[in-house]
């Protein structure tokens, strides 16, 4: 019988659950909506897009103060590079979870279409309305994206080999309520 | 058979000729200038709540107007469609498409002054027609003057209808998605306006 593992707090595994669903939706439709033709269609899902990012942030900085207020449950038993890549990986996704967002808010505003959370408030621009910077922003977004993507599909193989190949059962301390 | 030199038709050019030539001009107020380099028509429109600030770069006005006598005033502008800036090119591509502004059929937006009334100090109401993509609408203008130097701003909102006009028609009607009001706002620099 392996040792029942510590697991995250209730308040971690929701948020985690719920930015995986709200990241993964939104880089899809990122991906799909930028190479629409302009529909009124296209505009819903730019909107929508942009809802979710900021979502997203705020949420990012909820689980941010959550994470840093509340102990994670300890390492499971790897090697040293492995636990070193492992916590490298968990500080860039952290940091990106706030990039993407931000840089796609600054795109935005750079754009001249600010962003008016759910079609009601607006949010300020901290970046000028500037077609050149607009340009020089959106591979920024973009690229901080694609490299979300990436550590996340890293994130995935990584607690799939934990789960499957090592069976140290990592997948239970993110999965069920603590008891 | 022909005696005596006939007027016919052309008997109102020979007197205005005449009138001219000794020196009898009428009593019009000589005609004001606009400077388009100084001057501005710009509209902001809301997509998804999204203000969307865009503006004409080319426009032209004939304007006769003296403040003193602003019932004998007399305005008409013309606005080249094909000149809006919005934002992004994309945009400005999509604008002049048929369902939008349809600047090959339609390439420029009239305003014409029906009549020009006083409405406080420096503030006039200029009653008139815009004409844009085929369809007219009678307008209430509020203006404001304002003296800058040798120039005299003329400025001032209003709002419009889009639909009024079938300007994003079909898919785009729905004003959930682009507002149906719209706001123009104008700020014309004029030489040669009689000062208050």
């Amino acid at each position: 019988m392996p040792v029942p593992t510590l697991r995250y707090s209730r308040v971690a595994i929701a948020l985690h659950w719920l930015l995986a669903v709200a990241l993964a939706g939104s880089f899809c439709v990122g991906l799909y909506m930028s190479e629409l033709p302009n529909s009124p269609f296209k505009l819903r899902l730019f909107n929508w897009h942009k809802w979710a990012g900021i979502s997203i942030l705020a949420l990012s900085t909820l689980r941010l103060a959550w994470r840093l207020t509340h102990r994670p449950p300890g390492d499971v038993a790897m090697s040293g590079w492995q636990r070193n890549a492992a916590h490298l990986t968990h500080r860039l996704m952290y940091g990106l979870f706030f990039a993407v967002p931000l840089a796609g808010w600054a795109y935005s505003s750079a754009a001249g279409f600010p962003v008016v959370l759910f079609g009601l408030w607006p949010l300020p621009d901290f970046v000028p309305a500037d077609k050149a910077l607009a340009e020089a922003i959106k591979p920024w977004h973009a690229g901080f994206a694609f490299a979300l993507a990436g550590l996340v599909a890293l994130h995935v193989a990584a607690a799939l080999k934990h789960q499957f190949v090592d069976r140290d059962d990592l997948l239970a301390r993110m999965w069920s309520a603590p008891r | 058979m022909m005696t005596t030199p006939s007027l016919g038709w052309q008997r109102p050019f020979v007197i205005a000729a005449l009138a001219c030539a000794a020196g009898v001009s009428p009593p019009v107020a000589a005609e004001q200038r606009l400077v388009p380099a100084q001057s501005e028509i710009a509209f902001t429109s809301r997509q998804m709540g999204v203000s969307v600030q865009g503006r004409f770069r080319i426009f032209e006005a004939q304007i006769v107007f003296d403040p003193q006598q602003p019932e004998a005033g007399r305005i008409a502008l013309r606005v080249d469609l094909a000149s809006a800036a919005i934002g992004t090119a994309e945009t400005e591509a999509e604008l002049a498409k048929p369902g939008w502004f349809d600047t090959r059929r339609y390439p420029q937006a009239t305003f014409t002054s029906a009549t020009v009334r006083p409405a406080g100090p420096g503030r006039f109401e200029v009653i008139g027609k815009l004409t844009l993509k085929g369809s007219s609408r009678d307008l209430v203008v509020p203006v404001a003057l304002q003296r800058a130097g040798e120039l005299t701003l003329a400025s001032g909102s209003f709002p419009i209808r889009r639909l009024d006009f079938r300007i994003g028609d079909g898919d785009w009607s729905d004003p959930s998605l682009v507002a149906d009001e719209v706001l123009v706002r104008f700020k014309l620099a004029l030489t040669g306006v009689a000062g208050p």
